[in-house]
């Protein structure tokens, strides 16, 4: 087995039964990488279960910015022998298994010790030696991971301090001793020199590590909502835990309610009421959230809405993910009315997407929504600390106490050129008015009037060709010309980027038109790509290509090339790579 | 300010003697009694005849969806405490497509006031049985009768800890306009199943019946402070059908406690730039 040094550029992945600590120890795996200047983007799989189940946390790091996670895997924990059953395979040549010898379950026979480095090692007696207990044990593979890898130690140790710094110095020296003896143990049992895979840090600024969800959440507080009500569902939960962990600190409002029917209408009377307000939730509760979406449209109350994807119907796949959900959002609801959906690519994008979102939403005063997925929503990435200077909080046609006093009959729901109207809150003076799910007139009495009823409808559908003028456009990465062109929107943006440095490699010219802001849908600049595309190829992670079918319906152009995944899972880039490569060949 | 100056320029198009028109007169009257500025009160309507009262009521209003009265309310008075809130409902709204809703605002004490117009019937819909509606009514969805009996909305509101337990009667209208002053002077959820007559559709409960069996519990010395006692009350219904509070008590309202009221109602909070650089470290 000779394999050719690698130094910044690994996978490290460790499994095992849920229970085992196996997302605390991949997080700070993530985190002191990145607190070495490295990139990482990890990935974790989990099944819909507390105790029991098998979990997975899988880092890809770097020198260069890491935008998915890979399967051809380099060091692997394996904390039960499950993990070597189901993960043995993705072990690249030359890789290393880390396993706990003295555990009789675990049977590693099957592994072929020339093609691949096994390292045995007494995770659990030297957790127990240390002082800790058996499901400390993954500290100690943490330890040794870094010993092998001969990275940095001291980024581990103040790691664990401040993980630990809240429990006391008695627990963080217990954790530090623990991680340290996996970390002697492999340099003293084992010639890590000859370990091809290495990790070194490098000089780098400062560098989160996050998901979706918490960039969504941040991306909240620095709109300034206020307000947010929902009812938790996987995998949106974790933005309501973060805004309610914030909840004090930022002045935020965070009510779990009863149901997702109160969640948005409560978040809607909250709005009502003139703060900036958001709610949240999966596919499944935004099915009951539906009714009041329209009312969102025709009272012209602005919401910010997260839909987190998960693969459904119905309970489907709690914690996996799919891109299922964009045609039911586009037409969920009775009736006709405006909504824009932003779809992010990444952490970055859903920060300032969300930012953005609450601004739209007021400008307009319509339902916005950020639809996100499993994927990116619980996958950390590393990023450098958001630009927040140039944030502005745009709250569009609010009417001030002054202005109110010019206007003899304060018309809520006045016809005008953009269809926006001005709009007072409770509690202004002459101000009054009311917010009507009944088709309604200037003022917001009900009015069945022929006349009135169509022009409410088309005051309602003008403001979104005024918000379409400020709309980002879709990004184009890569050359302008190329023998393939890929089409996507939200979170397969990093598969695909990733596949593309693959494609790179191998000199296949490719490039790739991503949709965040997906709708309405952004019709010239996606035909003008098409037109001009020599081979094209749509990447979706659903059955029915959705956003092909809103590209036949807005440009008449039907994508034959379709990549489809709907297993589950998130593309991987070999994934895309193996079909671009098929295109190409014929 | 006198009721009249409430109205809008539209007249309430109910039936005429229908229970709405002494509701709504209770309601204006409770509302300048108290000398509450109209600009400084939202209220959030349900749908059905009830609902409809968002046209002849001059003040801030929020016409929700069917059952959805209450959450909006909840959701206006969060984010301004200094308003007075009601949510104004049907007994379909309420028990039926809302009773989720209704269950929760009792048990979390939001500060705002919820009335019920119980006509136990749905009736903008020309008339099918509705949650509170008599066992044995002949509706057009139970032409033999409903089967099982009404669901009773004081034991119910009682059950799920609401802190102001109260019921009226459209025909009454001065005692009505009394009750809601103290609903809306009461510190928490304040909930009145109002009684009322449908002249069009409901030939059982009509004013004559209520009229009859309708009687002051409070002046007849009934104390409205254990709910042991309001439980037991809430259980009479027959020849005779009390009115007034059935339980009232002081416990701080979900409002009057959340921890970000501190610099005043969040619809005064200023919206410039948190700032992330301490949430951006922690995840380091």
């Amino acid at each position: 087995m000779s394999i050719k040094p690698t130094v910044n550029d690994l996978n490290w992945k460790i499994a095992g039964e849920a229970g085992y600590g196996i997302k605390s120890i991949g997080l700070m795996f993530s985190k002191i990488c990145a607190r070495g200047g490295l990139h990482i983007f990890d990935y974790s799989e989990y099944p819909s279960l507390i105790r029991g189940g098998h979990n997975t946390y899988q880092v890809n790091v770097g020198s260069e910015e890491k935008w998915s996670p890979k399967i051809a895997v380099n060091l692997l924990v394996a904390l039960d022998q499950l993990t070597i059953d189901l993960h043995k395979d993705e072990l690249e040549e030359g890789g290393g298994l880390i396993y706990d010898n003295e555990d009789k379950k675990i049977d590693v026979s099957v592994i072929d010790a020339k093609k691949y480095n096994l390292f045995p090692i007494p995770l659990t007696k030297l957790a127990e030696a240390a002082g800790g207990k058996k499901v400390m044990r993954n500290s100690v593979a943490l330890g040794a991971s870094v010993g092998l890898i001969s990275y940095d130690f001291e980024l581990l140790k103040a790691m664990i301090k401040d993980e630990f710094r809240r429990k006391g110095d008695e627990i963080v020296d217990l954790n530090i001793k623990i991680a340290e003896a996996g970390y002697n143990y492999v340099r003293d049992n084992f010639n890590v020199e000859k370990f091809p895979f290495k990790l070194k840090p490098i000089k780098g600024p400062k560098q989160m590590v996050l998901t979706a969800n918490e960039a969504i959440g941040m991306g909240a507080i620095v709109a300034g909502c206020k307000f947010m009500s929902a009812y938790p569902m996987t995998p949106f939960t974790s933005i309501l835990h973060y805004l309610a962990a914030n909840g004090e600190k930022h002045n935020i409002l965070v009510k779990q309610t009863e149901d997702e029917i109160s969640a948005i209408t409560m978040a809607l009377g909250a709005s009502f009421a003139g703060v900036r307000a958001m709610t949240g939730t999966s596919g499944g509760g935004f099915s009951l959230m539906v009714e009041a979406l329209g009312l969102s449209g025709i009272t012209e109350t602005p919401i910010v809405i997260a839909e987190v994807m998960r693969p459904g119907p119905a309970t489907g796949l709690p914690t996996w993910t799919e891109q299922s959900d964009l045609q039911f959002l586009i037409h969920a609801s009775q009736g006709e009315f405006p909504r824009i959906i932003i779809a992010p690519g990444d952490v970055r994008e859903a920060f300032y997407a969300t930012q953005h979102a609450f601004n739209l939403a007021e400008k307009y005063q319509l339902p916005v929504f950020i639809l996100s997925d499993k994927f990116i929503s619980e996958s950390n990435k590393s990023e450098e600390f958001f630009e927040t200077d140039k944030l502005k909080i745009e709250r569009g046609a609010l009417v001030s106490d002054v202005e109110l006093k010019k206007i003899k009959k304060f018309k809520r729901y006045k016809f005008t050129d953009t269809g926006i109207s001005p709009r007072s809150i409770p509690g202004q003076p002459g101000g009054m008015h009311n917010a009507n799910s009944d088709e309604h007139d200037e003022f917001g009495y009900s009015s069945e009037d022929a006349e009135n009823r169509a022009r409410m409808v088309e005051k309602r559908a003008l403001k979104i060709e005024e918000a379409q003028k400020e709309l980002p456009d879709p990004v184009l990465y890569g050359p302008e010309n190329s023998d393939v062109t890929i089409i996507s929107w939200g979170s397969t943006k990093g598969p695909i980027l990733e596949a593309m440095k693959l494609c790179e490699r191998d000199k296949q010219k490719v490039n790739f038109l991503h949709i965040a802001y997906v709708f309405p849908f952004p019709d010239e600049k996606v035909k003008a790509i098409i037109r001009k595309a020599k081979n094209i190829v749509l990447v979706e992670n659903n059955f029915t290509a959705q956003l092909g079918s809103l590209i036949r319906e807005f440009t008449g152009e039907e994508i034959e090339n379709k990549l489809l995944k709907y297993s589950g899972r998130q593309f991987y880039p070999s994934e895309i790579q193996g079909y671009i490569s098929d295109i190409l060949k014929n | 300010m006198k009721p009249e100056e409430l109205n809008t320029p539209h007249d309430p198009t109910w039936c005429p003697a229908c229970g709405n028109f002494g509701i709504w007169i209770a309601l204006k009257k409770a509302i300048t009694e108290l000398n509450l500025d109209p600009n400084h009160v939202a209220v959030s309507y349900g749908i059905g005849c009830s609902g409809n009262e968002n046209n002849f009521v001059k003040t801030y209003a929020f016409h929700s969806l069917h059952g959805r009265a209450l959450p909006p309310a909840a959701g206006i008075k969060f984010a301004n405490d200094a308003l007075t809130v009601l949510a104004i409902g049907g007994d379909g709204d309420a028990y039926g497509e809302g009773g989720n809703h209704f269950i929760h605002a009792c048990k979390n004490n939001y500060d705002i006031t919820y009335l019920v117009h119980d006509n136990q019937l749905y009736s903008l819909t020309t008339g099918q049985a509705s949650p509170t509606s008599q066992k044995g009514m002949a509706t057009t969805t139970t032409p033999e009768g409903i089967i099982e009996d009404p669901l009773n909305p004081i034991s119910l509101a009682l059950a799920a800890n609401a802190t102001f337990v109260a019921r009226g009667f459209s025909g009454r209208a001065d005692h009505l306009s009394g009750l809601i002053k103290q609903a809306i002077q009461h510190k928490g959820f304040s909930f009145i199943d109002i009684l009322q007559n449908c002249v069009t559709f409901n030939k059982l409960n009509t004013f004559q019946f209520f009229n009859q069996r309708i009687y002051d519990m409070n002046a007849e010395g009934y104390e409205a402070n254990d709910r042991q006692k309001a439980h037991a009350k809430a259980m009479e219904w027959g020849d005779r059908i009390p009115i007034g509070i059935f339980y009232q008590e002081e416990k701080p309202s979900y409002n009057s406690v959340v921890s970000q009221k501190r610099n005043g109602t969040l619809v005064e909070q200023s919206l410039e730039k948190a700032d992330l650089t301490p949430n951006f470290e922690k995840m380091v």
